[in-house]
């Protein structure tokens, strides 16, 4: 499979291969430690063969995967966070973009494009990690909230892969009220009767699984993938003792409710065809 | 009525107390004594407190208003609920796991002819935090588990039934990060009240009377117009967590409350806020009874505005308004197309 390359020169050059794998031709799995080959590796979609350990995939990868011959529209990629409060803590928060700007090639820490999955009309977007822990200010907010936007005025299902510490505490209250933005447009998406599809990935915490993360009319996980509100640390904190083997895993959730399924990533591209084929018919 | 008692007073409140205290003394002594006249002395006295008053209050950090909107004198929900409404029932439960008492909430008549509109039933609910030790552990000091979150959530629609608006107050140092909470989808339940409260078909106005933290303050916290009292704080994490994530110590909670712009003016500037309710001198524990007159006004006055608006033309301008938080650049669209590789 052949991935995506950015035709046009922008802002942003040539995405290299981005930072969701280390260098090398060899690979250590911090699932199994099996050392496996990186060519190898990438065929099963970043997932280890030995173990099913996920790989942080790049957006990219993910619209390839999704998309109908691997054709889809970006939009988005112009918008840049300011840096409304002045932020500064150890570091000026505009550094941290800039910083964050280099290491991923991306203008932020949420990818969107359309295309088509099966024929049927598809909105994505999709949160990365790297850049500043995946959170959302400003730009990931209103990113989101035009990929649910395109769905509900293009008619096109929508879904959302979610990989974030959850908001930026570098904007502050603009950061809060992102999770209200991108909850209000999803009620206007299902007015419409248009499936959305949420897809969280390893880890999804605090105010992005508080808000439109957990509103899937489907929602999905990688296995073996940290999803919660507060973070593991602090919840140790608080009640003074260790917290269960396997306490807030994709498989803990299942088990206690709160998703439908979880998805291979290997099965992905085929899981959402059908389930969109099931709801658009 | 401010309240001497010395256990409670912030170390930028002391000189100020020990001050009315001495006026209080003079006062006294006055009284009692025909003999002599202290008029001018007490006069003199007066004038050094509203001096001290305006030079300790006109220039409050951020971490000094964070102290005082902790303060443990300051109104909790049930003192505004007492204060502003008649007839208050107050309503139990989620119905599908248990009651939460970190948020209460029930129905109850608004005084709004009070303000020069009509009294009329209303849906409240708030924060609700612990006076004594006891209390607040019974409140959870007022940090809800997901009970809390769908109480306030079966509460919100019985309003939107019955035609009634929506008045929530916000005082959370946050949602209660416990092991039980997120085993019962402490996430899922914030999530579903803002979902919900985007659409809830009622004028919902909001007030953070106290503490406004991070995702357990918004998940009541939705709604049509945004009140803040004038030493309240609102943000997406407490001063404490940010100094420890951001500065890997807990020593920079005055940094990070700087940071986090937090207070009600900041949040004003960055359009997050609507409208600041003004607090007496030295913050509302020093005369709630005025703090109460003030914040009944300014619900008064929102609940008629957005009254006069249709269901759909409230529910467009409650959308509008969420679309419009956010503050960053947008150069020239430049869409790029991927077309399959061969
Ligand atoms: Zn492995």
């Amino acid at each position: 499979m052949s991935w995506f390359k950015r035709k046009k020169k922008g802002i942003l050059t040539e995405l290299s291969e981005q930072n969701d794998m280390p260098e090398g031709q060899w690979v250590k799995c911090p699932g199994c430690s099996a050392i496996l080959n990186r060519r190898e590796l990438e065929e099963n979609f970043l997932v280890c063969p030995k173990c099913g350990h996920h790989f942080n995939l790049s957006s990219q990868r993910y619209f390839n995967l999704l998309f109908d011959e691997e054709a889809y529209e970006r939009h988005d990629e112009h918008l840049t966070s300011r840096d409304p409060l002045h932020f500064e803590d150890r570091k000026p928060y505009t550094q941290r973009l800039e910083a964050a700007r280099k290491k991923t090639s991306r203008n932020e820490a949420v990818q969107s494009a359309t295309g088509t999955i099966n024929g049927l009309p598809l909105s994505v977007a999709v949160m990365d990690f790297s850049f500043i822990g995946g959170s959302m200010g400003s730009v990931v907010g209103e990113i989101l909230a035009r990929s649910v936007k395109r769905a509900y005025t293009e008619d096109r299902a929508l879904m959302i892969i979610s990989q974030s510490g959850g908001a930026r505490m570098m904007e502050g209250a603009l950061s809060l009220m992102q999770m209200a933005k991108t909850s209000a447009h999803l009620t206007r998406l299902a007015d419409k009767g248009l499936p959305y599809l949420s897809y969280m990935c390893n880890p999804t915490t605090g105010g992005v699984t508080a808000s439109f993360a957990m509103l899937g009319d489907i929602n999905m996980a990688e296995p073996d993938a940290l999803i919660g509100f507060a973070g593991p640390r602090v919840i140790r904190e608080t009640i003074g003792q260790d917290l269960p083997e396997g306490f807030q895993k994709s498989e803990f959730l299942l088990e206690h409710g709160f998703l439908d399924l979880i998805v291979d990533r290997r099965n992905l591209q085929e899981e959402v065809g059908r389930l969109l084929g099931l709801l658009m018919a | 009525m401010p309240n001497n008692d010395s256990q409670y007073l912030l170390d930028f409140e002391k000189p100020l107390v020990e001050l009315e205290q001495k006026l209080d003394e003079m006062r006294t002594l006055d009284a009692n004594n025909l003999s002599i006249d202290l008029s001018e002395e007490i006069a003199a006295l007066e004038s050094r407190v509203k001096e001290l008053e305006r030079s300790i209050y006109q220039n409050l950090t951020r971490w000094q208003r964070v102290q005082i909107a902790r303060h443990p004198l300051r109104p909790y929900t049930q003192d505004f609920i007492d204060a502003l409404t008649e007839d208050f029932v107050e309503l139990h439960g989620d119905r599908a796991y248990g009651d939460d008492r970190a948020i209460v909430g029930g129905f109850a008549s608004f005084k709004g002819a009070q303000h020069g509109y009509a009294d009329q039933t209303v849906l409240v609910l708030g924060h609700q935090k612990g006076r004594d030790t006891k209390e607040r552990k019974f409140r959870r000091f007022g940090m809800p588990n997901p009970e809390g979150y769908r109480k306030a959530l079966r509460l919100m629609k019985l309003a939107a039934k019955f035609n009634k608006p929506v008045i929530t107050l916000l005082d959370t140092p946050g949602a209660f990060p416990g092991l039980e909470a997120e085993q019962r989808g402490q996430a899922e339940a914030i999530a579903r009240n803002l979902f919900e409260m985007a659409q809830l078909p009622v004028p919902i106005v909001v007030v953070v009377i106290g503490e406004g933290a991070s995702g357990g303050a918004l998940g009541i916290g939705v709604g049509d117009r945004m009140l803040m009292l004038e030493n309240a704080w609102y943000s997406v994490i407490s001063p404490e967590s940010c100094s420890s994530i951001l500065w890997r110590s807990w020593d920079y909670k005055e940094e990070a409350a700087r940071a986090l712009k937090l207070t009600a003016p900041d949040l004003v500037e960055v359009g997050v806020v609507d409208e600041i309710v003004p607090e007496p001198t030295g913050g509302a524990h020093r005369d709630p009874e005025q703090l109460f007159t003030t914040t009944g006004q300014a619900i008064a006055q929102v609940l008629h505005d957005l009254q006069a608006l249709s269901v759909p033309d409230l529910l467009d301008a409650r959308l509008r308004n969420l679309d419009q938080m956010g503050i960053f650049d947008e150069a020239p669209a430049n869409p790029s197309v991927a077309a399959p590789t061969s």
